[in-house]
């Protein structure tokens, strides 16, 4: 499995969007999951829900801490990962699979272009390592 | 050169850790491994085989001479007195207010010679307590920057153990400490540890260290060892119960709040015993004790609250991976302290159920 799919889109934030028509999937990348190490525990906002691009939509806990998680795009909650809430690990195991956050209407298409591309959030990521932070 | 932050100590075992591919956080002045594997995975391995973790940090004072014992008696809170030679015992450094200055295990080596190990943060506070009290028949020295300390943990910690000794150390009782030589290196071994597994404590030359971490982590190989960081020992003494120095316990809290009183022998005199007497005479006005919370994973410094009343703090908050709950400590006033009682954590301004429950979280199964 590759660590940055081709076929998504990705916040500096490192939540990553799948957009299937007007159906978008969100998730964390795996890079943000091996930063937080183990998750344990997953605060989805509710179905009917809504959020705002850059916003916050969420809180993901691992053992060491919390970390808020963000919207890459607007839009209505249409589902929220139940299994994710339940088996918090998905995350760790499965993010860009089972470990799915959330499910929005998209509210503009047109923000997915003030998303990263796979190969600029890869540059991304490098830099982040190469700042030594996160 | 220029003044910069103070420059992080790295203990012997500092370049083993890298090569494991730890991650490194600072840590009580000290570039210490906080995972390697993944803190939930090396939780696992301490309860169900064994883990080794570099406790170098930690601060080592010998006392030694005629006084001596009568003098660590005066300066911990437990029955020093009490100790045969090859026994240890946990006690606190406490103050004339009654409050804790340090979590210690104190360790009789010989019949005029103690080990005390003290908290990394604490050594200079400790030293200078320490000194203020000495007493002219007492040969104190701070080894702490010698001495390096490798604790094995966990079910198989003995079997191991016993492939790189001669000695029998891994046949002490608990609490019972020994000289040895572990790897064919001069060591003093202690079956004690900050788990809730059994397991032994290693004291070797700093020089030593690396020859015995590998000793351990090549005899181990077979049952399933895994090095172990600071995140998980955190879990695990979660688990435990056993305090953390700085955050369930400082200088403002005292051990009967503590739930330490058992470790305050009242009978005799030291440092701090009077004000302590009163204190377990008046009653605790608060009590810290264990929460399972649900809906979220408290952590330190979140508030206790009763009926959206702030009543107290939580002091230490994890998910215990062997609990498979979300645990914390807190301090509440000792009206809402009773197993049963239902509080709430305030986590991101929202007030999580949280339920009063009997401690330790996990004990070993006998």
């Amino acid at each position: 499995m590759s660590t940055v799919p081709n076929d998504l889109r990705y916040s500096k934030e490192h939540e990553w969007v799948r957009a299937d028509g007007d159906v978008a999937t969100i998730g964390i990348t795996h890079f943000a999951q091996e930063q937080l190490g183990d998750v344990v525990f997953v605060e989805l906002p509710e179905k009917g829900s809504t959020v705002r691009q850059f916003s916050s939509l969420g809180v993901v806990e691992s053992v060491k801490a919390a970390s808020d998680l963000y919207a890459p795009i607007s839009g209505e909650v249409i589902e929220r990962n139940v299994k994710v809430i339940e088996k918090p690990e998905l995350v760790n195991s499965e993010p860009y699979g089972n470990g799915w956050m959330i499910k929005v209407r998209l509210a503009d298409k047109g923000e997915l272009n003030q998303l990263l591309s796979p190969t600029d959030y890869r540059s991304h990521i490098g830099e982040t390592a190469g700042a030594g932070g996160d | 050169m220029a003044t910069e932050a103070p420059t992080l100590r790295r203990t012997p075992l500092y370049d083993k850790h890298v090569a494991l591919g730890a991650k490194i956080v600072p840590f009580a002045g000290y570039e210490m491994p906080i995972q390697y594997e993944g803190i939930v995975a090396e939780h696992r391995a301490v309860r169900s085989a064994a883990g080794l973790f570099d406790l170098s940090h930690m601060g080592e004072f010998g006392f030694r001479g005629r006084g001596a014992g009568a003098f660590v008696d005066r300066l911990v809170s437990s029955d020093i007195a009490g100790l045969a030679v090859g026994q240890a015992r946990y006690g606190l450094l406490t103050n004339d207010r009654g409050t804790i200055v340090d979590d210690v295990i104190v360790y009789r080596t010989a019949e005029a010679e103690y080990l005390m190990v003290v908290n990394a943060a604490n050594i200079a506070k400790d030293r200078a307590h320490v000194l203020a009290h000495l007493t002219k028949d007492v040969v104190f020295d701070d080894r702490s920057l010698d001495t390096a300390l490798v604790a094995i943990q966990g079910p198989r910690a003995a079997g191991i153990l016993a492939t790189t000794t001669q000695d029998h150390s891994d046949s002490l009782p608990s609490f019972g400490v020994m000289p040895a030589r572990i790897a064919a290196v001069k060591a003093t071994v202690a079956r004690t540890g900050y788990t809730g597994e059994d397991g032994f404590e290693v004291f070797i030359a700093s020089n030593d260290a690396e020859r015995v971490w590998d000793a351990l982590l090549a005899a181990g190989s077979e049952p399933g060892i895994k090095p172990i960081g600071l995140g998980a020992r955190d879990t695990l003494r979660l688990e435990a119960r056993f305090s953390l120095y700085g955050n369930d316990i400082d200088e403002t809290t005292d051990p009967i709040e503590a739930g330490l009183g058992w470790t305050c022998k009242l009978d005799k005199d030291f440092t701090g015993r009077d004000a302590i007497a009163a204190k377990k005479a008046a009653g605790p006005e608060r009590k810290l004790v264990g929460l399972v919370v649900e809906g979220g994973v408290a952590r330190h410094g979140h508030e206790v609250v009763k009926g959206g009343e702030v009543v107290g703090r939580v002091t230490s908050g994890t998910y215990g991976p062997t609990v498979e709950k979300n645990i914390a400590l807190a301090y509440v006033p000792t009206a809402l302290s009773k197993v049963g009682a239902v509080l709430a954590v305030r986590i991101r301004g929202k007030d999580v159920p949280a339920t009063v429950v009997k401690t330790p979280f996990y004990r070993r199964p006998e």
